[in-house]
C-alpha cells in the first residue's frame, strides 16, 4: 500500500474534517506556561514552534528554530481527564417524607477526538481500559466516553529528558491501534505529516484530506526522525531493564530506599494527578440545606492521602514511606497481578511534576543497587 | 427501596438491622459476602451479612458498629426508615465439599458477624461439617454480639468465649483468644479454620494454628480494607496485588501469607 503524507499547511483540513464529523476535538495548546490539553478549533491553537525542556521537578517552554506543530513531549495533562472525569456527579437522591429515591445521572453522549496522542498515551488509555471496562464491572461513564473516542496518534520525533518509554516498551513507535497515525517531518526543505489510518473511521477521514503519495525520501526522513528519538532515550540515563520489576519490588518491601524517598517526598499527590494511568477515585455524599436532596460525586483520589486507606482504627498507610511504596510498587509490580499489565507507560510526567524531583527510574536503580551485596 | 424491618441494639453503639425490600425476591448472598449500605446524604459503607438465619429466608441482616459518619447515620436509623443497598459483593467463605471436615471458627469482636450465617447453617444441618468449634473473643462481656443466642449455641457445639476485661458475672476465659485456642483440641489434620477479626488478632491466631500443625491451605481469613466502590474500580481496598472487594474479602491464608506479613500494605 502506498504511504500518504499531508503537507503541514493542510493540518487545518484534518482538524476541520474531524470537527465536521461531530467530534469534540482536544489537543495540545499553550496554557499557563506549559503545553496542556484543551479544545482545539484550528491549527493555530496548536503550540507551533514551541518545545519543552524537562527534568526532575523542572519544566520550561522554549522556542524552536522551526515551525513544528508537535515538537515537544507530554505536559502536565493527560487524556485521562476527558475519559475518567476529575469530578462527576454519579447520582442524585431525594428523601421526601421518608420515601427515598435514587436517580442515576445520564451523561449527555459525547464524541471525543484526541489529536496528538503519543504511543505512551495510547498505552495509558489501553491500561485504563483494562481497569475500567474489562473486568466483571465497568465504570460506565468512562466506558461510554471511551467507546466513541477517535484518536489521532503521533509518533514522537522529540523526547524530553524525562521520557523513558523505551524502557517500558511503550514507544516511541505507534504499535497500538489508532484511528489515524501521524509522523511529523520538519526541516529546512520540507514540512509534512506522514499519515496512515488504523480503522474504517480513520480511513473515512483520511479520504477527505488533500494527501499526497509519500516518496521514499519522505518515508526515510520520517523513520529517521522517530529512530533518533528512540536513540536519545536508549542512550540516556533513564534507560533501564524493566523485565524483572515485579520480582524486584516484591522482594524489596523492606528496602531502606523507601525511608530515603520518604525523606524527600512531600505526599503532595502531584505524581498521581499527572499520571495517565492512576485511576483511584473516591465519592463524596452530600445533602442540600433542606436535607431532602442528596448527591453523590466521584472525584480523583490519590494513594498519597491517608484517607484512601482509612479504616475504623485509622489509615493503613499513615506515613509517606508506605504511601510512596504503595504508589511505586503498584505502578511497577502489583498492577501486573491486578490487571495483567504494567501500570507505568514511561511518560515521565511523575518525574517532571514532582516538586522535589523524585525520579521513579532512579528509585528503581537505587533499590536494585541496594539489594546487591 | 429497602426498609429497616427490625432493629436490635447489640450493645451501645452497635446495632443489627434486618432489611427488606418489598415486592422483590432477593439474590441470596453467600456467607462472607458484603453489601454496601447507604444512609441518605451521609455516605455508604461496606457491611458484611450476618444473616439471614437460613439461605431461603429474607430479610438481610447486617450488624453495624457506629464509628464514622456513615455508620453513625446507619445506626441512628429507626425501624421503617429507608436506606440504599448495593450487593452482594466479594468472595465469601469456602463452601465445604462433601468431605465433612471439622469446622473451626475464630472470631474477634465484630468479626463474628460475617461468620454467623455459617453457624446458622450448621445448626440447621445445612453445612456438611462433621463438627463445629467456635472461639469468640471480645473486649468485655457486654460487648459480645448475639448474646441471647450464645447459650443455645454453646449447647449445640463447642463454644469458647474469652474477654479482655471481665465483670463479676463472667465465667469464661479472660485474656486473648489465643490462650484457649492454644490448649484446645483441634483436629489439625482435617479441620477447616475460618478467621475474622482485627488483623493483629488473626496474626496471632494463625501463629498458634500453624504451630499446632494446621496447614496454611486449611486456614481462611476475611480481610478488611477501605471499600468505596465494591466493584474493583476505585483503588481504595488495594492490599498488595489484591483488590479486597474483588479478590476477597475472604482469602485462603496459603495464597496471601506473604502479604499478610507486611505492615502498612
Amino acid at each position: 500500500m502506498e504511504s500518504l503524507k499531508l503537507r503541514a499547511e493542510h493540518l487545518e483540513v484534518l482538524i476541520h474534517a474531524i470537527r465536521a464529523d461531530g467530534y469534540q476535538l482536544y489537543g495540545p495548546l499553550l496554557d499557563n506556561g506549559a503545553i496542556t490539553y484543551g479544545e482545539i478549533g484550528t491549527a493555530s491553537d496548536l503550540p507551533q514552534g514551541w518545545t519543552d525542556e524537562q527534568e526532575g521537578g523542572q519544566y520550561r517552554l522554549k522556542r524552536r528554530a522551526d515551525k513544528a506543530y508537535f515538537g515537544y513531549a507530554v505536559g502536565p495533562h493527560s487524556w485521562k481527564q476527558y475519559l475518567q472525569l476529575p469530578r462527576r456527579p454519579v447520582w442524585k437522591a431525594s428523601n421526601s417524607g421518608g420515601d427515598l429515591q435514587i436517580l442515576e445521572i445520564e451523561e449527555a453522549p459525547v464524541k471525543l477526538a484526541f489529536l496528538g496522542v503519543r504511543s505512551c498515551e495510547l498505552h495509558g488509555i489501553a491500561i485504563q481500559d483494562r481497569v475500567f471496562s474489562q473486568g466483571n464491572y465497568s465504570n460506565e461513564s468512562y466506558t461510554r466516553r471511551r467507546a466513541e473516542l477517535f484518536t489521532i496518534a503521533l509518533e514522537c520525533t522529540t523526547a524530553a529528558d524525562t521520557c523513558f518509554c523505551m524502557s517500558m516498551n511503550t514507544g516511541p513507535y505507534v504499535r497500538l491501534p489508532s484511528d489515524l497515525i501521524l509522523t511529523e517531518v520538519v526541516n529546512s526543505d520540507t514540512h509534512f505529516l506522514l499519515i496512515r489510518s488504523g480503522s474504517p473511521e480513520g480511513e473515512a477521514i483520511l479520504k477527505q484530506l488533500p494527501t499526497e503519495i509519500a516518496t521514499k525520501t519522505d518515508l526515510k526522513q520520517a523513520i529517521e526522525a522517530v529512530d533518533q528519538t528512540a536513540q536519545k532515550m536508549r542512550s540516556g540515563p533513564r534507560n533501564f531493564d524493566s523485565s524483572d520489576l515485579k520480582e524486584l519490588l516484591y522482594r524489596n518491601y523492606d528496602s531502606p530506599i523507601w525511608d530515603k524517598v520518604a525523606e524527600r517526598c512531600l505526599s503532595c499527590a502531584n505524581c498521581t494527578m499527572a499520571c495517565p494511568t492512576c485511576f483511584c477515585s473516591t465519592v463524596e455524599d452530600s445533602t442540600d440545606l433542606t436535607g431532602t436532596k442528596a448527591e453523590r460525586w466521584e472525584r480523583w483520589d490519590s494513594c498519597f492521602t491517608a484517607d484512601l486507606s482509612h479504616l475504623s482504627g485509622g489509615p493503613v498507610r499513615a506515613d509517606t514511606r508506605t504511601q510512596y511504596r504503595q504508589w511505586m510498587t503498584h505502578k511497577l509490580a502489583t498492577w501486573y497481578d491486578q490487571f495483567d499489565s504494567s501500570g507505568c507507560v514511561g511518560c515521565g510526567r511523575c518525574i517532571t511534576w514532582c516538586p522535589v524531583g523524585i525520579d521513579i527510574t532512579e528509585e528503581v536503580q537505587n533499590i536494585r543497587a541496594q539489594e546487591k551485596p | 427501596m429497602w426498609r429497616i424491618e427490625r432493629r436490635h441494639e447489640e450493645f451501645p453503639g452497635t446495632v443489627t438491622l434486618a432489611l427488606r425490600r418489598e415486592g422483590h425476591l432477593e439474590v441470596p448472598a453467600l456467607p462472607g459476602q458484603f453489601n454496601m449500605l447507604y444512609a441518605f446524604g451521609a455516605g455508604e459503607v461496606a457491611i458484611s451479612l450476618s444473616g439471614p438465619s437460613a439461605p431461603s429466608s429474607d430479610p438481610l441482616i447486617h450488624t453495624i458498629k457506629s464509628q464514622g459518619f456513615a455508620t453513625q447515620a446507619l445506626c441512628r436509623l429507626p425501624v421503617g426508615a429507608q436506606l440504599g443497598v448495593r450487593g452482594p459483593f466479594g468472595h465469601g467463605w469456602p463452601m465445604l465439599d462433601g468431605s465433612h471436615r471439622p469446622l473451626v471458627i475464630i472470631a474477634g469482636g465484630l468479626g463474628l458477624a460475617p461468620l454467623r450465617p455459617l453457624i446458622y447453617r450448621f445448626l440447621q444441618g445445612q453445612l456438611p461439617a462433621r463438627s463445629l468449634q467456635v472461639f469468640y473473643g471480645a473486649r468485655r462481656p457486654q460487648e459480645m454480639l448475639y448474646r441471647e443466642e450464645l447459650p443455645a449455641w454453646g449447647k449445640s457445639f463447642e463454644l469458647v468465649t474469652s474477654v479482655d476485661h471481665a465483670d463479676t458475672n463472667w465465667n469464661g476465659h479472660v485474656g486473648v483468644i489465643t490462650d484457649p485456642l492454644r490448649v484446645s483440641a483441634v483436629n489439625v489434620k482435617e479441620a477447616l479454620v475460618l478467621l475474622c477479626g482485627p488483623e493483629i488478632m488473626m496474626r496471632f491466631c494463625i501463629q498458634v494454628l500453624r504451630h499446632k500443625g494446621v496447614p496454611a491451605s486449611s486456614i481462611y481469613l476475611s480481610m478488611e480494607r477501605n471499600m468505596k466502590c465494591a466493584i474493583g474500580l476505585c483503588g481504595h481496598c488495594q492490599w498488595g496485588p489484591h483488590l479486597v472487594c474483588r479478590d476477597g474479602p475472604v482469602f485462603c491464608y496459603q495464597d496471601v501469607c506473604k502479604w499478610f506479613q507486611i505492615n502498612g500494605l
